[in-house]
């Protein structure tokens, strides 16, 4: 009882510090649509060219650029969330100090980053499908039901995501220097998650093997479960247990690492 | 500064001499981790390398976007690339303004006897931005090697022109871009959708896009002139915009003319500038 409402407040301290940063935001609003508005073209001539390219029709393939955008700060598909503060305090050695605190670690920066993806999601994912509705036929569902199906499918989206960037921050218990590792995250998220191309649209084996990795839970997931080109218990499904297992994966590797670890300046 | 006012060459001979030390200076630092370098340069190649293994993935489907080819697309990506990476390595540091207005940290730069745009712009100059020019440069090659151009010496002349006209352009963003960021402050982000975000587009060929937008960037904010309009006459295809010929040879002079104003700008920023916290 008391530690929910703990991490409770951690979130709700996660969604008021992005929250903070008001012309930030209206500044990254408008760059999400500037590039919204490029991809939108790029993509309406690749369908003019090839039709039902990935089993999208022309408004699907476009609703997906808006919605690609519309997710990517929620999803931190390119990193630069919570994992840069984590690795700092793994650097600096402050990371003794939260050990010693009586909240749990992976759940604290959880939450804390479950209050941030919540705030981008409004802040900086709102808007830029709101314009791209307005000034590009897009094929969203007038069902509030599937409108809610998709919302769990961003939820736990942003729990696979997490569980992704948990893993890289703990690797600067090994490295210290976070630099390559999420330089490396950020190559793999953009390419793995979809946000260059829709994954359908990916050729052959290569296509087959990112739809099969838990970056594709983040963006290309959710799109489908709202456009209803896939079933959402199946991709709840895949979300769940990328999430879970990697969720664990990254309790294993801290408890390694706790155990193994002689904080940084003694 | 110190002493008789200078002229305008001795000016900016003072500011080229400054950037060269500082940039001199970032980079003996940079050299201190070499591993680290190699890696970062790799990386930047690697995350900027992105934007065209999407145009390979969509010509993996398709044989044409927009009626262009793979390798004339590869054409327009290598020139916007390349010359977009020229400026990213020379004054990408530009876009960090935002940070020292709001910390007050750019006071420091005003008390020293040197230009402040040579200091912000060799600002943690980086070399490992390298990375995008050779990813840029390797996609033109590719590009020019499996074309088949009927080149002429002025065609051949436009290549380099392009690059560094294009590098003017978009340097002339960034500087405009950072003057704008005396005023915004937090909003720096704006910047990327003009810099990032131009090279982008630029990527493409201009007949993907609405005829307003080819518009904008043709007479508004001038970014055809990096690669659209003198690039297409290199390709022998025409511009979607009715313009006469003569125009593609006219991205010197509209560097020229971008980059005064940005000069322009940059004053006006500068001047209004007030410290933090009053």
């Amino acid at each position: 009882m008391g530690t929910g409402r703990l991490y409770t407040a951690v979130a709700v301290g996660g969604f008021r510090r992005y929250a903070t940063y008001r012309t930030a935001t209206a500044a990254g609003v408008f760059t999400n649509t500037v590039f919204g508005l490029i991809l939108a073209y790029v993509f309406m001539a690749l369908w003019d060219e090839k039709p039902h390219l990935g089993g999208y029709d022309q408004a699907q393939a476009l609703t997906y650029v808006w919605l690609s955008q519309a997710l990517l700060m929620a999803m931190a598909t390119m990193g630069g969330g919570f994992e840069d503060e984590l690795i700092e305090r793994i650097r600096t050695g402050d990371i003794a100090i939260d050990l010693y605190r009586p909240a749990d670690l992976q759940l604290w920066w959880l939450s804390q980053d479950a209050g941030r993806a919540m705030f981008h999601l409004l802040g900086r994912g709102a808007v830029p499908l709101a314009f791209g509705a307005l000034f590009f036929e897009l094929a969203l569902p007038a069902d509030p039901l599937t409108w809610i199906a998709f919302l769990i499918a961003v939820v736990l989206g942003t729990v696979v995501s997490f569980s992704l960037r948990y893993l890289v921050a703990l690797s600067a218990f090994w490295l210290l220097d976070g630099a390559g590792v999420a330089q490396m995250y950020m190559i793999a998220g953009v390419f793995c998650s979809g946000m260059l191309l829709p994954l359908n649209v990916f050729p052959g084996a290569l296509g087959e093997v990112v739809r099969a990795l838990p970056w594709s839970s983040l963006v290309q997931g959710p799109a489908d479960v709202l456009l209803g080109t896939a079933d959402p218990l199946g991709t709840y499904a895949f979300q769940a247990s990328w999430a879970l297992g990697l969720l664990t994966l990254g309790r294993l590797i801290q408890s390694v690492a706790t155990r193994r670890v002689v904080v940084q300046g003694g | 500064m110190l002493g008789a006012p200078q002229g305008t060459y001795a000016r900016v001979r003072d500011g080229f001499r400054a950037y060269r030390m500082i940039a001199g200076m970032w980079i003996r630092s940079t050299m201190a981790y070499r591993a680290s370098f190699v890696m970062t340069t790799f990386g930047n190649f690697a995350a900027t390398g992105l934007d065209f293994v999407a145009v390979l993935l969509m010509f993996s489907r398709v044989d044409r976007l927009g009626g262009y080819s793979l390798p004339e697309v590869a054409f327009l990506y290598g020139i916007s690339a390349t010359s977009f990476g020229i400026t990213d390595l020379v004054v990408g540091s530009m876009d960090r303004l935002g940070r020292r207005v709001r910390d007050g940290t750019l006071d420091t730069l005003l008390v020293r006897p040197v230009p402040v745009l040579a200091q912000v712009a060799a600002d943690r100059f980086a070399l490992r931005r390298l990375g995008r020019v050779t990813q840029g440069l390797l996609v033109l090659a590719y590009a020019i090697s499996v074309l088949d151009i009927d080149w002429t010496p002025l065609r051949l002349l436009m290549v380099p022109l392009m690059l560094l006209c294009g590098a003017a352009i978009f340097a002339a963003v960034f500087v405009a871009g950072g003057a704008f960021q005396f005023i915004a402050q937090d909003a720096s982000e704006v910047q990327n959708s003009f810099t990032y975000g131009g090279t982008t587009l630029l990527q493409y060929p201009p007949t993907v896009f609405a005829k307003d937008l080819v518009r904008g960037v043709t007479f508004v904010l001038p970014l055809a002139f990096v690669n659209w309009l003198p690039g297409l006459y290199v390709l022998g295809r025409p511009y979607p915009l009715d313009l006469p010929t003569w125009i593609a040879f006219t991205p010197p002079l509209i560097a020229a003319g971008c980059c005064a104003l940005a000069g322009l700008v940059w004053r006006a920023g500068l001047r209004s500038y007030r410290s933090t916290g009053s």
